[in-house]
């Protein structure tokens, strides 16, 4: 069952549904928290456009800075802003920011516990035609590892407003990953967003699915197409993987039994790690996980690739299927 | 004419003499740590504290302080020693220097210690984050001045020429750097490992105003700050040209004490020197 307090969209399955980037989601939200907060200001390491910093940049252009292609230097400079009193937000590529600053994110930023967002861009291998170069596939990896550092991945680009928002408002450094391709648009305003708190979004007692970022979606179009085989799934939008809702993993743990992450990123070290993390020391259940399988993206549309790489609907539902017969 | 009397000059180098015993005595207690860079960078920290600085030990948090950010946090020793006698903490404390629990840690943790505008260690980092703080002022509209101390062997790295850039283009004149020219690093001289000079001309190319000092003229160095604050169109680069392990003349020059602390008996040897001011007066110690 569709949980009726998420206020998803009305025609969930339908064809009308729209589709955007997540990555706009960023834009609006980061113009909306610098007319709340004068303090916010927004650097970027020469993609104003692509990662939607633009927005910001077009209102308020006092308060923007252009880096150049120079993502350690952003994160220093945006770590003294931050100890200034200022809410830096810097943005780029999540290949680069953080996957080339990882030093100053580590010791400039959180050791400093400077208030830091960090915005990466173009993750997960939905980037597509650009190659395995520009797919951010390990950024969770080395970013929850990091003491004190919020790590989200909304899934939809309302989410991403919102979660911008919220960061804006929380005090401590933060990353942020966005995607590049068009995503369907599922939630709504009235859909809640807490950072560190995952929504249930389908309730359900075969299989649990968590999931984060746009694969949230085709998680649920999944669960819907098991329904017909009789499978009940539940799907669990685990926005926030760093600190993770521990509580809600492992609620759904011990209704299901059985347990399928989904991310677009390395399954080695990513979200699906982190709740394997948190149900190898609590409550033990058979885990399978739909990411990366340790390998390099390649070039290709981003459909081809999800479907490739086992990041489709089919991909998710044979992880069911999977974990299913191991449950047995 | 000079921005500083000969009364205070001589003060400042009693008080860097003092200090340089308190660093040689907490380096000895804590058995490790780096003894050539802060015995080098002791007189223009004592310069910068006890004559350029804008800050309020009893209110470290002062809004309109001026911001020191130490990139080269294995220096670390020499800040304590002088945060200790600019009254930040009691000049006792030093002997925790690097031990469980301390407030000083074996590089700088800002978080640890109220006075500390940043955590440093990582090389290439600071100049950065002084940056930030000189944008977050300008922003603000205040007039403090924003200080970062770098050290030449972090040179190297590739984010001290992107901070470079990025402070030419934004013309921040409310910022001051001081490059702790000391010519070693770990694995050797500067020049063996990677040739650094012309560092004047390669910042003048980039846009910085440059002037060189003795890093150990108490009065020149503070003459290269006040002259700094009237330069209107660029960021300051003061190369302060220092001698690693100055006031110990066997560690002076040497690439070789710039990671280790003395023993005991090169602790004695050192004090002695420092109190005799290398043989010049009689010491009333032991």
């Amino acid at each position: 069952m569709i949980n009726e307090k998420m206020h998803l969209v009305e025609d969930l399955f339908g064809e009308g549904l729209k589709a955007v980037p997540t990555r706009n989601g960023f834009g609006e939200g980061l113009v909306n928290a610098g007319k709340k907060n004068k303090n916010v200001v927004a650097l970027c390491a020469d993609l104003t456009d692509s990662t939607r910093i633009s927005y910001f940049q077009k209102e308020f252009p006092a308060r923007y800075f252009e880096v150049g292609v120079a993502e350690q230097n952003m994160a220093g400079i945006a770590a003294g802003m931050a100890v200034a009193g200022k809410v830096p937000f810097i943005s780029s590529y999540g290949v680069f920011s953080p996957g080339r600053n990882w030093d100053q994110i580590r010791v400039s930023i959180c050791y400093n516990n400077a208030n830091v967002k960090i915005a990466g861009a173009h993750t997960g291998i939905s980037v597509g035609p650009d190659g395995a170069t520009h797919q951010a596939l390990e950024d969770m990896a080395i970013t929850r590892c990091l003491p004190g550092l919020v790590v989200i991945a909304p899934c939809d680009s309302i989410e991403t407003k919102k979660a911008t928002e919220a960061v804006a408002e929380h005090k401590g450094p933060v990353y942020m990953r966005f995607a590049r391709e068009n995503d369907t648009v599922f939630t709504t305003e009235e859909t809640p967003f807490e950072i560190g708190k995952a929504n249930l979004l389908k309730d359900g007692s075969d299989v649990a699915v968590v999931a984060c970022g746009p694969l949230v979606y085709k998680a649920l179009v999944a669960a819907k197409e098991l329904e017909k085989d009789g499978i009940s799934v539940a799907v669990l939008n685990n926005h926030t993987i760093s600190p993770m809702d521990k509580n809600a993993v492992l609620d759904l743990a011990k209704k299901t039994n059985a347990v399928v992450t989904v991310e677009e990123h390395q399954i080695n070290g990513g979200m699906g790690s982190a709740v394997a993390e948190i149900l190898s020391r609590n409550y033990p259940v058979p885990v399978e996980m739909v990411g990366m399988q340790n390998s390099f993206g390649e070039s290709g549309e981003p459909k081809e690739l999800l479907e490739k790489y086992g990041m489709s609907v089919d991909g998710i539902k044979m992880a069911v299927k999977k974990v299913l017969e191991r449950k047995k | 004419m000079s921005s500083i009397h000969d009364d205070k000059i001589k003060k400042i180098e009693e008080k860097a003499n003092e200090i340089r015993q308190d660093l040689i005595k907490s380096l000895l207690e804590a058995k490790s740590g780096h003894s050539a860079g802060p015995l080098g960078f002791i007189d223009v920290l004592s310069t910068l504290y006890f004559h350029v600085l804008k800050y309020d030990p009893k209110n470290p948090n002062w809004e309109d302080r001026d911001k020191l950010f130490v990139s080269h946090g294995h220096i670390a020793p020499a800040i304590y020693a002088v945060m200790a006698h600019a009254g930040y903490f009691p000049v006792e404390e030093l002997m925790t220097l690097r031990k469980l629990g301390s407030r000083l840690q074996g590089h700088p943790h800002r978080e640890s210690l109220p006075g500390l505008e940043s955590s440093s260690g990582p090389l290439g980092q600071g100049l950065s984050q002084a940056i930030g703080a000189a944008l977050a002022a300008k922003l603000d509209g205040k007039r403090n001045r924003i200080y970062a101390c770098l050290s030449d062997g972090e040179h190297d790295e590739g984010q001290t020429w992107e901070a470079a850039l990025f402070a030419a283009k934004y013309k921040l004149n409310n910022l001051t750097a001081i490059l702790d020219r000391n010519n070693i690093q770990i694995d050797g001289y500067t020049e063996d490992v990677m040739p650094l000079d012309s560092l004047a001309l390669k910042y003048e190319s980039f846009g910085w105003h440059v002037l060189e000092v003795d890093g150990h003229n108490i009065g020149d160095i503070a003459d290269a700050c006040e002259f700094a604050k009237s330069v209107y169109e660029k960021p300051v680069m003061i190369i302060a040209h220092t001698i690693p392990g100055k006031g110990v003349d066997f560690m002076e020059f040497k690439f070789e004490w710039h990671g280790k602390p003395p023993n005991k008996e090169e602790a004695k040897a050192s004090l002695d020197q420092l109190r005799t001011l290398g043989g010049k007066i009689k010491s009333e110690h032991e």
